[in-house]
């Protein structure tokens, strides 16, 4: 180790730094970390284009039901991709949280005067980048593929901004898992019941054509049902504005529910005086 | 008073009265501790594992709150004035809590904006100090392939960015390697000696606490069994012993009878007899190989037995250091008690 010695002295610390300064050195944390791990990032992405893919041939005969909105079944499958594209960001961002609090990372940001809110913008950032990777990909692959956007191209920035919305809704549900655990295995065992949570939803037929009644009640109340009919409105139907509001809606709303609970659990784990 | 580069030592000490951590099941990590670290020292603070350090080093630096008692860090109340404390300090805890997907260099870049220095600064003593701790040739690698060293090195030049007056260092060598070790107990001794940073070390190693330290206290379940200074401890439980092995061994018992007048025969090696000294080791140690010269005893191993933290160790708890060790490794595997500086974190 160098001795070399430094000769000027020491900078005086700084009690109360400006959140401004805090929050996108997190947010380029949160970025780097995610894009410097292609194996969070290409499983996250490509999964849920195999689904689409395996849908779209599999299910295709369903475009034949009367009252089926669209004879393509690629379409009408791919909203589904930026829901577990939204899946993985309730992992993803878990996973940080709870290894930064394994690894004692946490700590270390304890130790600086941190400002809490910067900690969770931060931790959504590379939630955000990675939601907008995928958004992107999805709709490439799905239009070279052959779906298409009746809501046209201002109807694909739309699409976008609600994919955006969602992921970081399921990424605050992921940050408040995140606050609570300590290790990152904890919040991998959420993927299975939220997997549920999302196939009783009308991800795989309208609303209206769900035949069993107890599905179609659940699929009613299940607000992943009308974040999933917001991106179809602007993929099948083009401009609608009460699937468009429901589905912003349910995201914003899953979003500050989220944020409630992530920042109830960051109180909690900051048990710093 | 002030130091080599001009900084006073004024109000950066640590002042610890009956503190006190229960954990769920009123199990008492840290039982009721007193100490006074003085500005610019280095104090050491040894014990097996489990025995309350990590503990401490929590309270001290603000991350778990206190049960019961006080202490004030750098002047400041570690319950009352957190923000305060924090802002004063810098740790290097248990582990190098580092982020294996970032460098170095991201490293001092997100731990600067944090403490709110400005860019260029952040820029600017982040290269300092990544030079400084011999990282400047991966200072732009992921920090997932550092060897153990490397990760302790930046964790200690990451403690050291914002610039602290008390500087927590938390068991900072287990695990290194001896040349690892032994550049940071360099950089630990030239940090208090030529800056004024006081530091706080918790340690394990009886070797490390002995050469570092200008004070040290012995912990031992959550109490501590002995303070002082490492010549002062050693000097308490015992006094010095020297052993002579003559070159003909047939002189062993004329060698006992020559080392009687120095102090209490002790048991020696076969060969060789052994004294505990009464008085000061240097002094006698020249009177004993006057007096086997002048008799015409030919000696072929003479040598000085200090007193050693372990004897320190043994006197206070009963058991040694390394006993210690093992009984509580055992007590983590059987679950007979809780990793309490687990539970700490």
């Amino acid at each position: 180790m160098e001795a070399a010695a430094i000769d000027a002295p020491l900078p005086r610390g700084r009690n109360h730094p400006s959140i401004w300064m805090q929050a996108p050195e997190l947010a380029r944390r949160s970025v780097m970390r995610t894009i410097r791990q292609p194996a969070a990032v290409i499983p996250a992405t490509v999964f849920p284009l195999i689904l689409l893919a395996i849908n779209s041939v599999g299910l295709k005969s369903a475009t034949t039901l009367p009252g089926f909105p669209t004879n393509s079944y690629l379409t009408f499958s791919l909203a589904f991709a930026f829901i577990q594209a939204g899946v993985f960001a309730v992992i993803g961002t878990g996973q940080n949280l709870a290894e930064d609090n394994q690894t004692g990372f946490f700590n270390r940001l304890q130790l600086t005067p941190i400002h809490p809110a910067a900690l969770v913008t931060g931790q959504l950032a590379g939630t955000l980048i990675l939601g907008l990777f995928q958004a992107a990909t999805y709709i490439s692959v799905g239009l070279l593929a052959g779906a298409h956007i009746a809501a046209g191209f201002g109807g694909a920035l739309v699409l976008i901004a609600l994919a955006i919305c969602i992921c970081l809704a399921f990424g605050s549900i992921g940050l408040a898992v995140g606050m609570r655990v300590d290790a990152p295995e904890k919040v991998q065992s959420l993927f299975p019941l939220i997997f549920v949570f999302l196939f009783l939803s009308s991800m795989s037929l309208p609303r209206n054509l769900i035949q069993t009644d107890w599905f179609r009640t659940i699929a009613t109340y299940n607000p992943v049902s009308y974040m999933v009919e917001g991106l179809r409105s602007l993929l099948i139907s083009g401009w609608d504005g009460e699937a468009l509001a429901l589905g912003f809606g349910c995201a914003l709303g899953i979003l500050v529910l989220g944020l409630y609970f992530a920042s109830t659990g960051l109180r909690e784990r900051m048990a710093r005086t | 008073m002030p130091s080599s580069n001009g900084r006073t030592r004024e109000a950066n000490g640590i002042e610890v009265e009956g503190l006190v951590r229960e954990f769920k099941g009123g199990v008492r990590a840290v039982d009721g501790i007193d100490f006074e670290v003085r500005p610019g020292e280095i104090y050491g603070f040894l014990g097996p594992n489990g025995a309350g350090k990590s503990t401490t080093v929590h309270m001290l630096t603000t991350l778990l709150p206190p049960t019961a008692g006080s202490a004030r860090v750098a002047g400041y109340d570690v319950v009352k004035q957190g923000a305060d404390v924090r802002d004063a300090i810098g740790a290097a805890l248990q582990e190098a809590a580092l982020d294996p997907n970032l460098t170095a260099r991201d490293h001092m870049r997100l731990q600067g904006a944090l403490h709110g220095m400005p860019k260029d600064e952040r820029a600017r003593r982040g290269d300092e100090l990544i030079e400084r701790v011999g990282l400047s040739d991966a200072a732009d690698r992921k920090v997932g392939g550092y060897s153990g060293g490397m990760k302790r090195r930046l964790d200690l030049a990451l403690a050291l960015l914002h610039g602290p007056r008390v500087l927590f260092l938390d068991e900072p060598t287990t695990g290194l390697d001896i040349q690892s070790r032994t550049a940071l107990w360099d950089e630990v001794a030239h940090l208090s000696r030529d800056e004024g940073v006081t530091i706080f070390l918790t340690t394990q190693y009886l070797e490390e606490a002995d050469q570092l330290a200008d004070h040290l206290g012995i912990i031992d379940h959550g109490n501590i069994v002995a303070a002082g200074t490492p010549d002062a401890l050693k000097a308490e439980v015992g006094r010095p012993t020297v052993e002579v092995v003559p070159a003909d061994h047939s002189e062993r018992d004329r060698s006992v009878e020559l080392l009687r007048p120095f102090g209490e025969l002790v048991p020696g090696t076969p060969q060789g007899a052994a004294v505990r000294l009464e008085s000061d080791g240097g002094e006698r140690l020249a009177d004993i190989i006057r007096a086997f010269d002048q008799a015409g005893v030919k000696v072929a191993n003479l040598e000085l037995h200090e007193a050693s933290l372990n004897d320190v160790f043994l006197t206070k708890t009963g058991r040694s250091l390394e006993g210690a060790q093992r009984e509580a490794a055992k007590e983590s595997e059987t679950g007979e008690q809780p990793a309490l500086e687990g539970a700490a974190a």
